[in-house]
């Protein structure tokens, strides 16, 4: 299935293991991913908050350039998620900001028709790819693990420009996921809050804090690792991890990975293949529980 | 229709205490005392009742010695706020059906408030902060003797039915994941306000309003998590409104905070390069003169340094990167 792969600037930047993993695991699930090379950054709510226009007129260039490939667009990110999808939400129910956005980009050459489909690979595998595609592609069940899904803010939140009303199951697809690759998931609270990456330019110790409660609720339930969608929580919750823990006076140490990474360790493919010996708290001991080295 | 309702009790008394299941496990901090539990009522309703429609039953019928708060039974009056199923809603607004998860429906104080009684929590806090914004109109000193009653363009206050439709309830302030670790945040609901006032014409004093907003505690506090919209009960929208602010204050000139620099730096990295320079966000927004600032981030750094998780020391543009930067200079505005 050829898919218009927007991968997003942490994919490329401070969470290459993200990126590598993504490219991975394309081939086992029958994904053809034509990356979106000369798209631009969704400016991440920061651009739209300050200037929509501007920021409708970014995304509706990047998915101008999806409706031109004639196929989905797919995110690895969260945030990429929210951003774009609220954009085009409101640029399919605005035609004037539509028309506004196509007036802005039109001198580059691009017409947005307002016909392209923005999905994260989460809900891809649910929704495209099909679960039994998934299921056929492991050859590592991952029994034993107990995974603390964390969804974090943007893939869940607001409903309605997420698609959440028509198809509130992508509230569950994380949970389905590890119990498909035969892992356990943990039930907590913190699953689907903020993990306070947003704060962490403006007010330091209480993202800090945010993001740190969310992991230690989730190892008090017995978590060996937590998975996300997302590579800004990602870099908050794992890269940021060690100051949360002395921030809170805690210890932490609970691994993050990105989906991925967990789907392709089911598919087979080893740890440092997927770079999970590059994160900031080690991935060991989680990894030991399947038997695995990194 | 047979209802499962799971009821969060607390009294201060300790009434509770005997009965307390041993071992129990509680969200914070309930299992940090004996005289909170939770009690199983099961109630006989029609398929249509409501959560609130059940805590009536319980206590007319049942339980006197449940405290519940509650008026118009109408989600006008904004009493019945309490955590249902882990959330801030109103009771009177949330049909039990929608609302039974494994057979059952959760009903508590929320732990974010100071707790009063079983579903009582203290309503202090909010109204606290709701009384910080000043939520009135500032007139203009010395005030002029006025010949006739102020008018106002019927769109300027079209503007500000959204916030005007906030009926204190609480919940989006409740479910505040900012709030749940900084109590000196402001919060949704006064922001919400605090734009309300900030907005509307006749007002004053909104040049300081904007400048009291952009300060500790203030807009640039909010973690932009939704939480506040998808449990306000009224469509009120908080985070919009918060956000809306944060345009204001910027355009009124309070930039000198992470929040604007953040901003600036951000867009300046998207229009030269097309994309995110995580190199230099960081140092940007905290402030290059704001050293303490800057040490506090180098541990972090030297952590993601070492886990071969630096961003490439090169920053490349993405291919057509000419093309945003003239989408920069046509749609003009602060980021040109």
């Amino acid at each position: 299935m050829k898919v218009a792969f927007y991968p997003g600037c942490v994919s490329k930047g401070a969470c290459p293991e993200l990126y590598v993993s993504a490219k991975l695991i394309a081939e086992p699930l029958g994904l053809e991913l034509h990356e979106l090379v000369s798209a631009p950054c969704t400016g991440a709510g920061v651009l739209s908050e300050q200037n929509r226009e501007l920021a409708d007129a970014l995304n509706g260039l990047t998915l101008a350039m999806a409706e031109a490939e004639g196929a989905d667009l797919m995110t690895i990110c969260s945030t990429c998620q929210g951003v774009l999808s609220d954009h085009n939400y409101h640029m399919k129910q605005d035609t004037a900001r539509l028309d506004k956005a196509n007036a802005t980009i039109a001198d580059q050459g691009f017409r947005y028709g307002g016909t392209t489909s923005v999905k994260h690979l989460l809900w891809m595998l649910f929704e495209d790819i099909g679960i039994d595609r998934v299921a056929s592609a492991i050859k590592r069940k991952l029994t034993g693990l107990k995974i603390a899904p964390f969804y974090g803010c943007y893939i869940l939140r607001p409903t309605e420009a997420l698609g959440l009303r028509e198809r509130p199951e992508r509230k569950t697809y994380l949970d389905r996921l590890i119990a498909l690759l035969g892992a356990e998931p943990v039930e907590y609270r913190g699953a689907t809050k903020c993990c306070g990456f947003p704060m962490l330019t403006f007010n330091r110790d209480k993202a800090l804090a945010m993001g740190g409660n969310h992991i230690i609720e989730a190892k008090e339930k017995g978590a060996d690792l937590l998975v996300t969608p997302c590579p800004l929580c990602h870099l908050n919750l794992d890269g940021q991890q060690p100051d949360a823990a002395r921030v809170l006076k805690k210890d932490i140490g609970v691994p993050i990975f990105h989906l991925p990474q967990l789907l392709g360790l089911a598919f087979g493919y080893e740890p440092d293949e997927l770079r999970l010996n590059h994160h900031v708290v080690p991935t060991k001991g989680a990894l030991e529980k399947v038997e695995l080295k990194v | 229709m047979q209802f499962t309702i799971e009821v969060g009790r607390y009294n201060p008394d300790g009434r509770y205490a005997e009965t307390a299941v041993p071992g129990a496990t509680f969200p914070p901090p309930w299992n940090a005392s004996p005289v909170r539990r939770y009690q199983t009522y099961t109630v006989d309703l029609p398929p249509h009742a409501v959560v609130l429609d059940a805590l009536i039953a319980i206590r007319e019928y049942q339980d006197d010695s449940l405290a519940v708060r509650c008026a118009c039974r109408s989600a006008i009056c904004g009493s019945c706020a309490m955590w249902i199923n882990g959330h801030a809603n109103l009771a009177c607004k949330s049909k039990l059906e929608a609302f039974t998860k494994d057979g059952k429906t959760r009903v508590e104080s929320p732990p974010s408030m100071p707790i009063i009684r079983d579903l009582v929590c203290d309503m202090k806090p909010f109204w606290d902060k709701h009384l910080a914004v000043k939520p009135w109109l500032e007139n203009r000193e010395p005030v002029p003797p006025p010949d006739e009653e102020y008018r106002v363009p019927n769109a300027a206050m079209e503007e500000l039915i959204q916030e005007v439709s906030c009926i204190s309830c609480g919940a989006c302030l409740m479910d505040c994941e900012s709030f749940a670790v900084n109590p000196d945040f402001l919060g949704p609901q006064a922001l919400a306000q605090a734009y309300r006032y900030v907005g509307d014409p006749r007002d004053a004093k909104t040049k300081e309003r904007l400048g009291e907003l952009s300060g500790p505690g203030g807009i640039w506090d909010c973690t932009h998590c939704f939480e506040c919209v998808q449990q306000c009960p009224k469509g009120v929208a908080p985070l919009d409104q918060i956000l809306k602010l944060r345009k204001l204050a910027v355009d009124a000139g309070y930039t000198n905070n992470p929040g604007t620099r953040h901003a600036d730096a951000f867009a300046e990295s998207v229009k030269d390069s097309g994309r995110l320079n995580e190199l230099t966000l960081m140092p940007k927004s905290v402030g290059f003169f704001n050293i303490v600032g800057q040490l506090r981030t180098i541990p972090s750094a030297i952590n993601m340094v070492r886990a071969g998780k630096l961003p490439p020391l090169i920053h490349k543009a993405i291919p057509g990167v000419e093309r945003i930067k003239k989408i920069f200079e046509r749609v003009g505005g602060r980021f040109k």
